[in-house]
């Protein structure tokens, strides 16, 4: 199918990889379908893109990139929802709000991405513990190997 | 429209046949609520889902440029 992206034009993707968010995402509630993209160049960056509104997108990345001690609870509630069996089905991204000058862009730890990428299920938890904040200062990525 | 209830320590409501939402304790201006909810209700502290709101808000109005200052940042470690 071919669908409208906010930074890369008309893109076709393939159905298998759409992501499907059953409660959309706060604030964007009636989004439910996105799509991973990678971007030219973009290196540890990718675009989280709605699927029905071309003009929502956001920058995501690995969050390991930059926080290596990142961690906190899968949740009961989103084990359930995107019918995560193994640890193994687990990827987390986070969303990255990007600034001008990039140094002062912050990356919100606190209401991670969960994807259960063999489901393609995925929903933003928001954390119940006080260790993160919405606004992280962005730090220097170590490149990590896919898989890693 | 809100409704307005008024409880006592140890008393309830009930919110359709599976939330319940009881007062465990009040010490001054505060108030212990505890609360019984399935797994697919999602609960937060109301300033906190807001903020998180906000924050995907902002995250999704990025800066015109926000491509070249992706790749300019991978270009610095290089």
């Amino acid at each position: 199918m071919k669908i409208q992206t906010k930074y890369l034009g008309e893109t076709e993707v393939s159905e298998n990889h759409l992501l499907r968010f059953p409660q959309g995402l706060p604030g964007f509630a009636e989004e439910k379908e996105f799509i991973l993209m990678d971007l030219p160049d973009g290196g540890v960056f990718q675009v989280l893109q709605s699927v029905q509104e071309a003009e929502l997108a956001f920058i995501v990345a690995n969050p390991y990139n930059f926080f290596q001690d990142y961690a906190f609870e899968l949740e009961d509630a989103s084990r359930v929802l995107l019918q995560i069996e193994k640890p193994e089905d687990v990827v987390v991204y986070v969303i990255v709000t990007v600034r001008d000058p990039f140094s002062s862009s912050t990356v919100n730890l606190k209401a991670p991405i969960v994807l259960n990428h063999s489901r393609q299920m995925a929903k933003q938890q928001i954390l119940k513990n006080d260790l993160y904040e919405t606004k992280t200062p962005i730090v220097q990525p170590k490149v990590i190997q896919k898989g890693e | 429209m809100m409704l307005v209830l008024t409880r006592k320590t140890n008393e309830a409501i009930q919110i359709g046949d599976e939330i319940e939402l009881k007062v465990l304790a009040i010490e001054g201006d505060q108030v212990k609520l505890g609360i019984h909810a399935p797994h697919s209700v999602e609960i937060h502290r109301k300033e906190i889902y807001l903020d998180i709101q906000k924050e995907n808000n902002e995250a999704s109005h990025m800066p015109e440029n926000v491509l070249d200052l992706l790749i300019k940042s991978q270009k610095k470690d290089s």
